[in-house]
């Protein structure tokens, strides 16, 4: 989880990700971090997110992200 | 719908570039560096092209068939029809497609039609110039798709988010060739998404002469820049990947063709990461698929196909044909896909502009 919260800080390093439960709703992320995350998960776990998977609901909150690197197949 | 035709053929494609290019860059020095540097490299941004400030899309379209005239790749008197696919014609009357026709000086009885189309509208254009076809025994279609959506109106821009679209044209001539094997198209529109694509401003859905300076409400309870292109990227991306595998496995089905006997898959070019994705659902080989234009010369809406076969295939489709699958998908939303043979055509190039 540090490592998404790594990744997470330096793609937005003005946003304060800790203080919120929504990243989307709260304004954190936005469609072309979505994109850019994805990505970097991808190198990161050594996964493949099927692109149907790409949803705004799987990068609300550190916890989405965790399961949808995990029913990508990574190990977290 | 699903439906063939058979007997036609792509004679030649001309794609015309705006003359000033811009790097990915240059336009967003404002942005978080690791965030450009990331979205650069995932979404292939490279440069765009855009056209100057006062250019029309009726001026890139002119230039091209100025050129097509001067040099005799089309006769006036061979022309049958002029379809234009545009989103940012010039007037809402007269259409860009009677302004050609007037400029060029073509014949009375040339059929004249614009069809206001995005990313889909070449697959829209290419069914209904084949239409056309049906009744032109021996005359040619001229269809024309052409966008000056980013226009540059200013010297000092600042962008929220990465700009990725571009402008051009293309000039894609059709005719009858009775050597010419079958075509399958499947077109759809998914209307009750129209929302994913919108310019809330510059219709007649709201009071005439009003001035738009504070955001829109446009019935979705969501506020919206007015006179801005507003794309929900989610919803598009999750459209894409979701209808466009149907639609080929439908179109595939009812051609009764294998994907492994296609040469080519000339697919829409919003950007490199929608592309790889799609790729990866449809289980098609990247070398297959080109994916360069958003790095060469953005997103150009409904000129993008014939753009990236010009840009990729320029002289092998002037030497030999090949089983090609093309697939466009964005506003209305819609979505519409052909298989179709291409080549030994008499042009396939693409030129760079002065406007």
């Amino acid at each position: 989880m540090s490592e998404i919260m790594e990744i997470l800080s330096e793609l937005r390093p003005e946003c304060d990700f800790r203080s919120s439960t929504n990243f989307m709703e709260d304004g954190l992320l936005d469609s072309f971090d979505v994109v850019a995350l994805v990505d970097a998960f991808e190198r990161a776990y050594a996964i493949k997110i099927d692109a149907l998977d790409i949803l705004p609901e799987h990068f609300i909150s550190i916890d989405a992200m965790v399961q949808l690197i995990k029913k990508s197949g990574g190990a977290i | 719908m699903q439906t063939m035709f058979s007997g036609k053929k792509i004679t030649g494609i001309l794609g015309i570039l705006p003359e000033c290019s811009y790097t990915f860059e240059e336009e967003t020095q404002n942005m978080s560096t690791v965030r450009a540097k990331r979205l650069k490299t995932v979404m292939g941004y490279g440069q765009r092209r855009r056209a100057k400030k006062g250019t029309s899309t009726t001026d890139l379209c002119l230039y091209g068939m100025r050129k097509l005239l001067d040099e005799q790749y089309i006769r006036k008197e061979e022309i049958g029809a002029v379809i234009v696919v545009t989103l940012s014609p010039d007037y809402f009357v007269p259409h860009v497609s009677n302004l050609i026709q007037g400029h060029c000086g073509l014949s009375h009885d040339v059929i004249c039609m614009d069809i206001p189309q995005g990313c889909a509208g070449y697959i829209l254009g290419l069914m209904q110039s084949f239409m056309l076809l049906e009744h032109m025994q021996n005359k040619k279609v001229v269809l024309i798709t052409g966008d000056v959506l980013s226009r540059k109106e200013q010297e000092e821009e600042v962008f929220v988010n990465p700009p990725s679209g571009g402008d051009a044209a293309t000039i894609t001539i059709l005719e009858n060739d009775p050597n010419c094997g079958d075509i399958f198209l499947d077109m759809r529109m998914c209307g009750e998404e129209n929302n994913a694509l919108i310019y809330p401003c510059g219709g007649f859905r709201f009071e005439q002469g009003k001035l738009f300076e504070e955001k829109v409400d446009v019935g979705d309870g969501i506020l919206r820049e007015p006179y801005a292109l507003n794309m929900d990227g989610t919803a598009v991306f999750n459209f894409v990947q979701r209808e466009v595998p149907i639609l080929l496995d439908a179109l595939f089905a009812y051609a009764k063709k294998d994907r492994n006997e296609m040469d080519y898959f000339l697919f829409h070019q919003p950007n490199q990461f929608m592309l790889e994705k799609l790729a990866e659902k449809i289980e098609v080989p990247k070398e297959k698929m080109f994916m360069s234009l958003v790095e060469r010369y953005g997103n150009s809406n409904s000129s993008t196909i014939p753009l990236v076969i010009a840009d990729n295939l320029a002289e092998n489709m002037k030497e030999r044909r090949f089983q090609c699958c093309l697939t466009g998908f964005g506003t209305g939303l819609a979505l519409g896909g052909i298989l179709m043979e291409i080549g030994d055509m008499d042009f396939c190039t693409i030129i760079d502009s002065d406007l």
